[in-house]
């Protein structure tokens, strides 16, 4: 099932009554999730990623603009009639009722002719069990198991009645790092399984980059870039996305451009064809650096971090914006600092260049 | 041991008032109970035994106190129960007034029971000038007029469980909606979202979260309605016996004080009797709801 | 589902949501009536004059004359102003007392190491469970023994201990850190201080909550005054409210009658509408933790 949100915008009166303004949490979203696909909503806390979940389960009104299901408006249809999963956070289990009644649930709801008889819905019970891995555990209540068993649970609850859309809020932020890895990946196979067009919301750009088809970055209730997770991370276009996207994060450097060079600190970095002069973030990506005696960006160094095959390089500089750069270095070509200072060279497609007053990407030819 | 002198005297007051109104008591209306023919004047007796249970459990007066509080516990406690989840799910459902009704609804708590019990008489009462307000309305509506203070029994009954329910409301009200409100939203989202009927919502997710409360408001009602005396006093004035609608409370204050009283072995054995009855009562009550209520 | 059917869907939906809201204001609105209605009538009667209230067969909801002449009545006829007067001694000495006892006992069972502490508390938690009525007698022939009949001290000895508010003001109590008490012993605070200074100002809301629950308990309390005494200028508000209903005003005056009904039950509805808030809380926390 294809959604298209058209000027899709939320506001919230603002809570302190006596401020007359009001809170955008969504603003003007027009995007289309392709049939099929797994969608990451990606975003900082109170960006408005979990109102966007709202407004497509139905949960939530929207302000101005439509929601189509296909090519159904469902915008002021209630959620019971939109025919979607929804898992929470907390997965909100019943916890009164044991894992089998727990995904019966929703087939209980059924009426009319979608009608089920017990057998039927045993049937689809144990299916949806099985998909994610739980039917070993029917009779357990939702106290009874881990964190990650209760979302195993909560997913199955949801699929279990074969939503035409999937939605998931911040499904693994619950969990342990360890358990976070094993039920992304398991979250990537169900959803390839099942074919659910699924929408999840995360502020995890870890999690989302690994298992998203598509990712939606937002901001304040404005989306920035939409895009494969790769595309959005080697080609973002703006200093907030860039900043957002990758571990760690990229290194960012007041600097300027002139005569079609980039200069930090009166060094010239790198090339910037095509550019016009003017004042630039620099952004290097911590790949982005090569130790090089000679290389013009000299930072005084701190410390290094083994992390085993890469080095991680912790230096800082007096141009750079933030705490403390971080450079990962193939561990062999680390070198002794010399008097306390390392310099490296870059590698040009790992910089990105944005304008100092909008923020915005400034393209050079490479 | 200055350390356990220093508690021993932060008790004593505590200690000393327990032991004499709370200990000693509760052994001697034991002994009370047993003491055959106590007299008060002269405190004396002449035997020991059951005499007192007997002849309490003979007593046309107690068996119809007996009656009339079982009446009163198996009409109120189920209906106000009710009634009050109903208005706090209402409650819990609306924004606008919603301080407003709560604020109305708890006034009976703060006010004297008495003196509004004087109200509801005057509402009900048939007088030489009047029949009463009710009874007036119920004459309007093409009914037979009723005097409910000295009329019929049922008709008094009904005055009375009505006084009853008007005044355990507040609290029950007040514990259900703060309940209603202890129950994380999430779930009514997620049960919504899977399309369930509001009343299947009710019946298979806020009942069993709210049951708890839910059974401790059945446990302290049926404890309270027990009790109950000081309503009928207020409805039907001190003499309860004479109005037919005394309460084992009331028999045990009877037998104590007033007209009739003097007779304190005749109140220990009631007011033992009714302990027994709470005690059984309230046993079953832990028993059912091992089955049904839902603890997290 | 085509686009129409949403539209239908759409609209049935809409139809629900106002039947459900009419629902519930409707069910609230009658309750509230019903609440409302005894205070509104005690209210109009008071003002009514006898001869007119009398006159009316069938009562009326309004009144055109209204007048003060009933209140003049309820405190000249009858000593009310007595049984008030009474009822704020009774209420203001048992609440006081109650406080310092409890207080006391809460801060031994929680802060203070004893021997057989943990024996005593659970003889005090299993006195929870005896009803009032079984020791009312005992304590009546005792009163009455002790020739503190008609006497406050009488009337307000048996109540000023309560097992369940030392268990509720002892939970709150063990809440405060151990810490604190480990700080202030350092500095070299003594216990009845510290107990002072820190406990009891954190546990603010327990003790209102305490005092709110007694205050509402002595202000209606009716039959243990009404055991005890018997000459009226030791008569509580309740009492004096029954000896109105038997007695009255030398013949039966409701409009004065509920006079009085207004003037006892003012000062509670007064501080209530005041502190509503805070004494809603207090009694879903004495109520719930029970």
């Amino acid at each position: 099932m294809k959604i298209v949100l058209e000027h899709l915008t939320k506001r919230f009166p603002n809570r302190n009554k006596k401020i007359k303004d009001e809170v955008i949490a969504v603003n003007d979203f027009n995007f289309t999730i392709p049939d099929g696909k797994l969608i990451g909503l990606l975003g900082p806390s109170g960006c408005g990623k979990s109102t966007a979940l709202n407004l497509i389960c139905g949960l939530e009104k929207p302000t101005e603009g439509k929601i189509y299901f296909g090519d159904l408006d469902v915008t002021g249809l209630a959620p019971e009639k939109r025919g979607v999963g929804l898992v929470f956070q907390n997965y909100a289990l019943y916890p009164h009722l044991n894992v089998r009644e727990n995904i019966r649930f929703p087939l209980e709801n059924l009426r009319g002719d979608k009608k089920l008889t017990k057998e039927q819905m045993e049937e689809k019970v144990l299916e949806a069990a099985k998909l994610v891995q739980i039917d070993g555990l029917l009779d357990r209540k939702p106290n009874e198991m881990s964190g990650g068993q209760q979302q195993r649970v909560a997913i199955a609850r949801a699929l279990v009645k074969r939503p035409q859309v999937l939605l998931l809020d911040e499904p693994l932020s619950n969990l342990d790092a360890r358990l976070r890895l094993q039920t992304r990946e398991e979250l990537k196979r169900i959803q390839q399984e099942t074919g659910i067009t699924t929408v999840f919301v995360t502020h995890d750009q870890e999690e989302a980059m690994s298992i998203s088809d598509t990712i939606v970055v937002m901001k304040d209730g404005v989306l920035q870039q939409m895009g494969r997770p790769q595309e959005i991370y080697d080609e973002p276009i703006n200093l907030f996305v860039a900043k957002f996207l990758g571990t760690p994060q990229i290194n960012v450097f007041e600097g300027k451009i002139s005569g079609e060079k980039v200069f930090i600190d009166d060094k010239a970095v790198m090339d910037a064809k095509g550019a016009t002069d003017g004042e630039v973030y620099v952004a290097i990506r911590p790949e982005g650096f090569v130790v090089d005696e000679n290389g013009p960006l000299t930072c005084s160094f701190i410390n290094r971090e083994v992390m085993g095959r890469d080095t991680s390089v912790v230096a800082h500089h007096e141009r750079f914006l933030g705490e403390t750069i971080r450079a990962i270095i193939p561990s062999e070509e680390v070198i002794e600092p010399k008097e306390g200072r390392v310099s490296f060279s870059l590698k040009p497609a790992k910089v990105r260049l944005f304008d100092r007053n909008t923020e915005e990407r400034i393209r050079v030819q490479v | 041991m200055k350390k356990n002198l220093t508690a021993w005297l932060c008790l004593l007051p505590a200690v000393a008032f327990l032991l004499v109104f709370m200990v000693y008591p509760l052994v001697d209306v034991l002994v009370y109970s047993f003491e055959e023919g106590y007299n008060f004047a002269s405190q004396s007796y002449f035997g020991t035994g059951l005499y007192n249970y007997s002849y309490v459990l003979r007593d046309p007066y107690f068996i119809q106190a007996l009656k009339n509080t079982f009446i009163i516990v198996i009409i109120t406690v189920p209906l106000s129960t009710g009634i009050a989840l109903l208005i706090s799910l209402g409650l819990s459902n609306i924004k606008v007034l919603r301080d407003f009704y709560q604020t109305v609804y708890f006034l009976p708590y703060v006010t004297n029971t008495l003196a509004v019990g004087l109200v509801f008489m005057v509402l009900f009462k048939k007088t030489a000038y009047s029949d009463g307000l009710v009874s007036i309305l119920i004459q309007f509506f093409g009914g037979p007029g009723v005097d409910f203070i000295d009329g019929p029994y049922w008709a008094k009954m009904f005055v009375m469980c009505f006084y009853t329910i008007w005044c355990v409301m507040p609290f029950k009200i007040l514990i259900l909606t703060s309940a209603l409100a202890s129950v994380n939203p999430m779930y009514y989202k997620a049960a919504r979202v899977d399309d369930t009927r509001p009343f299947r919502i009710f019946y298979k997710i806020t009942l069993p979260m709210i049951s708890p409360m839910v059974f401790y408001l059945v446990i302290t009602g049926f404890i309270g309605a027990f009790k109950a005396y000081s309503d009928e006093v207020a409805l039907f004035g001190a003499d309860l016996n004479a109005a037919g609608m005394n309460t084992i409370v009331g028999y045990v204050y009877d037998m104590l004080y007033g007209n009739s009283g003097g007779y304190p072995s005749y109140a220990s054995a009631a007011a033992l009797i009714l302990f027994a009855i709470v005690f059984t009562i309230t046993t079953i009550n832990l028993m059912v709801s091992r089955k049904t209520v839902y603890y997290n | 589902m085509n686009n129409r059917d949403i539209k239908n869907e759409e609209a049935r939906s809409r139809a629900g949501d106002v039947t459900r809201i009419t629902v519930r204001y409707v069910l609230l609105s009658v309750w509230a009536i019903l609440v409302l209605f005894p205070f509104y009538w005690m209210l109009l009667t008071s003002i009514k004059s006898y001869g007119s209230y009398n006159a009316e067969y069938v009562p009326k909801f309004y009144t055109l004359s209204p007048t003060i002449d009933n209140y003049i009545q309820a405190f000249t006829a009858v000593p009310l102003a007595k049984y008030f007067l009474n009822t704020l001694i009774f209420t203001v000495i048992t609440t006081a007392l109650m406080l310092l006892v409890v207080i006391l006992s809460a801060f031994a069972f929680a802060r203070l190491d004893f021997r057989g502490k943990d024996l005593v508390f659970s003889l005090f938690l299993s006195l929870m469970m005896i009803p009032n009525e079984l020791v009312i007698i005992t304590n009546y022939v005792t009163i009455t023994n002790l020739n503190m009949r008609n006497t406050f001290l009488g009337l307000i000895l048996p109540s000023v201990t309560s097992v369940f508010y030392i268990y509720l003001l002892k939970e709150n109590f063990e809440q405060i850190p151990e810490e604190l008490y480990k700080a202030a012993k350092v500095d070299g605070t003594s216990d009845f201080r510290y107990l002072w200074k820190v406990m009891i100002p954190i546990s603010k809301p327990t003790l209102v909550t305490v005092v709110i629950l007694k205050v509402i308990e002595c202000w209606n309390s009716y039959i243990w005054p009404r055991l005890i005494t018997d000459d009226q200028n030791y008569f509580l508000v309740s009492n004096g409210i029954q000896e109105i209903r038997e007695n009255g005003f030398g013949r039966e005056n409701v409009p004065a009658m509920m006079a009085a009904v207004v003037v006892i039950s003012v000062p509670l509805v007064v501080i209530f509408l005041i502190f509503r808030h805070k004494i809603m809380e207090g009694v879903a926390r004495g109520g719930t933790k029970g």
